[in-house]
């Protein structure tokens, strides 16, 4: 069929499905916007209030519907916004398209104005990327773009299509399939090292599974607890794989790393068969991985092969879909037992006591706490960045089909609000609360505005003690107390703030009124806003 | 340890800063790269040699393999390849001193490309080793200008390295 390339990448996405977009008009993406206001019926466009955002919203929507969703920029500074965004999908592995627009063809490279290189700019932070020149290229770029995206080590996709070409008139039509020479992702693991994995599963006395972010990007999460309870395996998540496990599963021990939790660290480091699932074992995960592998049997499943071996040694590596090499495991997996080891590991998570607070502030924990008990089971936790997120990951109980986003590789601050409007738009049921800092709140305080235009019902906790407090933390430990640049004097009343937008919102400062404020997250219509506030030197751990 | 690393490519623009945008970013050490056409028009093939130990190799291929454009990533094993490597080499050569320079061009396999007055510009195709042997032999007579090509590499036997076509 004719049309021009505009329209055509309308149809694109349509063809894939996406009934959302996020993103931020200017004159080179013009063209392209043009068409979305004549498919606005099916593709509803959110407008974000920096590009950076629409990239989290969408990663956020793809965690969420478990599919790769799409966030628009125009060239040059929008464009360049969007790369913390890309960057961030990149390091936690979440399928976004990125569609950029860029300027006419032949100014390409004359530094015209609102002209950025972005497919080289963000070249180190994507899957991969497209600079869309021949106009005929479109349906195969973009049935490319979203198979890349979403299949083997899911990861950002960037087609920056420059704004002549998006006025080409074109032959169109989408391909049903993609085949790419050189792309293609493992799916099922080896047979002899499914052997193996099951053998030396079957000998370990104490086996513990690591799971990662991986299980989620694969769909395995319900693979996963059937092994670990078939074989009665003990289960420890990394920051990424939080939420795979509910709390009170017996088998559940928590967190590891650096700011993970005691008995999951101690597990370990005592256990002699560690069975990492689509975990990279990444630095704040695991200190010292190379002494690790040295005292303990690695078995390591991962879809990037690049991944086994890069940061810890593998006894046995298992390259392939988490989901299809555990159903694999599950059919040769036999009934175990490992009451002794699993007791031990008992006995070392301890339950938490809160602290005495300054008057005037909330134990952060324990408001993390209560909240979990109050949230239905189906509910989306966004955690920011900073001490907010360690707070919610060790102590937020996730109930089954929970869920936890935040930004475990990058640790982009400000992903917490934008996300949790991107997560809420992709199942609107799932209760959807953004918990955030008063530095990493500033960070992105204009999406506030997003929300509202779009009716997104997003509650948000805000966690204020005037600092950054994991720096402050930071300078105490490290650097002999000198508190450098973390004071965030000067910042809004952000109760006033939030009723600037019309929005509901409520400050606590003392235990009376912290069921007040989870009272209010749980049943409150529509948008709300919560501050907590929170002692300046409330540790982290 | 000097690795050499063949890599067929999809001959697009952009596929080259991707390669070496890699190892720059990854802090991976890059000796020579070579990159040219091949007898299929839509493969481009990239020799590289690397420096570093048998884990960071191993990265090197497992990360090149990630990119979308690669076809396929092959290391030689030591002593099963041939490679060569071209270098031109302008001397100042006074006239007197031409026909030694000659002579040792001769001994090493090397060809006089351009002579003047004052100058003479030699070629020579050979190993890596050999090439660096030649420059010392005729460095005392004053290297004005050189360029070298870097190595390129193809297995030794029957085995090729090929791109399946879909």
């Amino acid at each position: 069929m004719k049309m021009t390339v505009s329209k055509a990448m309308v149809e694109c996405l349509r063809a894939e499905g996406i009934n959302t977009v996020y993103g931020y008009p200017g004159a080179a993406i013009c063209p392209f916007y043009d068409e979305l206001k004549t498919a606005e019926k099916d593709i509803r466009h959110v407008l974000v209030r920096h590009e950076a955002n629409a990239g989290h919203a969408a990663n956020g929507f793809a965690r969420i519907s478990g599919k790769p969703a799409v966030c628009i920029a125009t060239s040059g500074p929008g464009a360049t916004n969007l790369i913390t965004a890309i960057a961030t999908a990149y390091a936690d592995s979440i399928p976004v398209i990125c569609i950029t627009g860029q300027v006419n063809t032949d100014q390409i490279g004359s530094d015209v104005f609102q002209e950025a290189d972005i497919t080289g700019a963000a070249e180190p932070f994507v899957k991969h990327s497209y600079l869309l020149k021949d106009p005929n290229d479109v349906a195969r770029v973009f049935k490319e773009a979203f198979y890349i995206a979403g299949s083997g080590r899911p990861g950002p996709v960037l087609i920056d299509v420059p704004m002549d070409v998006q006025k080409m008139m074109i032959d169109f039509a989408y391909p049903k399939k993609c085949e790419i020479r050189s792309y293609k992702p493992t799916g099922k693991g080896n047979a002899f090292q499914v052997k193996k994995v099951i053998k030396a599963l079957s000998e370990a006395e104490k086996p513990l599974i690591c799971v990662g972010g991986g299980v989620y990007a694969a769909h395995a999460q319900a693979e996963i607890n059937q092994l670990s309870k078939l074989m009665q395996i003990p289960v420890v998540t990394t920051m990424m794989g939080i939420s795979t496990f509910p709390d009170d599963d017996p088998l559940f021990c928590g967190m590891i790393g650096s700011f993970g939790i005691k008995a999951a660290n101690e597990a370990v480091n005592e256990c002699d068969v560690l069975f990492l699932v689509g975990a990279r074992v990444g630095d704040r995960a695991v200190s010292a991985p190379m002494t690790l592998a040295k005292t303990t049997t690695i078995i390591h499943i991962d879809i990037d092969p690049a991944e086994i071996g890069k940061n810890i040694g593998t006894d046995i590596p298992l390259v392939g879909d988490a989901k299809l090499v555990l159903e694999q495991l599950l059919e040769k997996a036999q009934p175990m037992k490992h009451d002794a080891w699993i007791k031990q590991l008992k006995a070392m998570r301890s339950q938490y006591k809160p602290v005495k607070t300054p008057a005037g502030t909330v134990d952060p924990k324990e408001f993390v706490i209560k909240l979990s008990a109050a949230m239905p089971a189906n509910t989306n936790i966004i955690a920011d960045v900073g001490q907010n997120q360690i707070w919610t990951c060790n102590n937020y109980k996730f109930k089954k089909g929970g869920r936890l986003l935040t930004t475990g590789g990058m640790g982009t601050m400000g992903y917490s609000v934008p996300a949790a409007v991107g997560a809420k738009m992709a199942d609107p049921k799932r209760p959807t609360v953004a918990i955030c800092g008063d530095g990493a709140f500033q960070m992105s305080m204009m999406e506030l505005a997003t929300a509202v235009q779009h009716g997104v019902d997003i509650k948000i906790v805000i966690m204020t003690n005037q600092r950054l407090g994991m720096v402050r933390e930071l300078q105490t430990i490290g650097y002999g107390d000198r508190q450098t640049a973390v004071f965030l004097d000067g910042s809004p009343d952000f109760i006033k703030l939030a009723k600037a937008y019309g929005i509901d919102a409520m400050r606590v400062d003392g235990k009376g009124d912290v069921d007040k404020a989870i009272d209010m997250i749980v049943t409150h219509k529509g948008i709300c806003l919560v501050e907590v506030v929170v002692d300046d030197m409330f540790p982290t751990r | 340890m000097k690795h050499t690393i063949s890599v067929l490519v999809e001959n697009h623009s952009g596929v080259l800063s991707r390669i070496s945008g890699l190892f720059s970013r990854r802090g991976f050490n890059i000796d020579s790269l070579a990159v040219g056409p091949t007898h299929d028009p839509s493969v481009s093939r990239i020799t590289i040699v690397a420096d570093g130990d048998e884990h960071t190799v191993e990265q090197i291929e497992k990360q090149l393999n990630k990119l979308i454009e690669v076809i396929k990533v092959k290391t030689f094993a030591k002593d099963e390849f041939l490679a060569r490597e071209l270098m031109i080499v302008k001397l100042t050569v006074a006239p007197e001193k031409r026909s030694e320079v000659m002579t040792i061009a001769e001994i090493i396999n090397a060809k006089v490309m351009d002579v003047t007055l004052t100058t003479m510009t030699l070629e020579i195709c050979d190993t890596y080793a050999q090439l660096c042997r030649f420059e010392e032999i005729i460095a005392p007579y004053g290297i004005i200008e050189m360029v070298r090509t870097g190595t390129v590499a193809i297995e030794k036997g029957s085995d090729t390295l090929r791109a399946k076509n879909n």
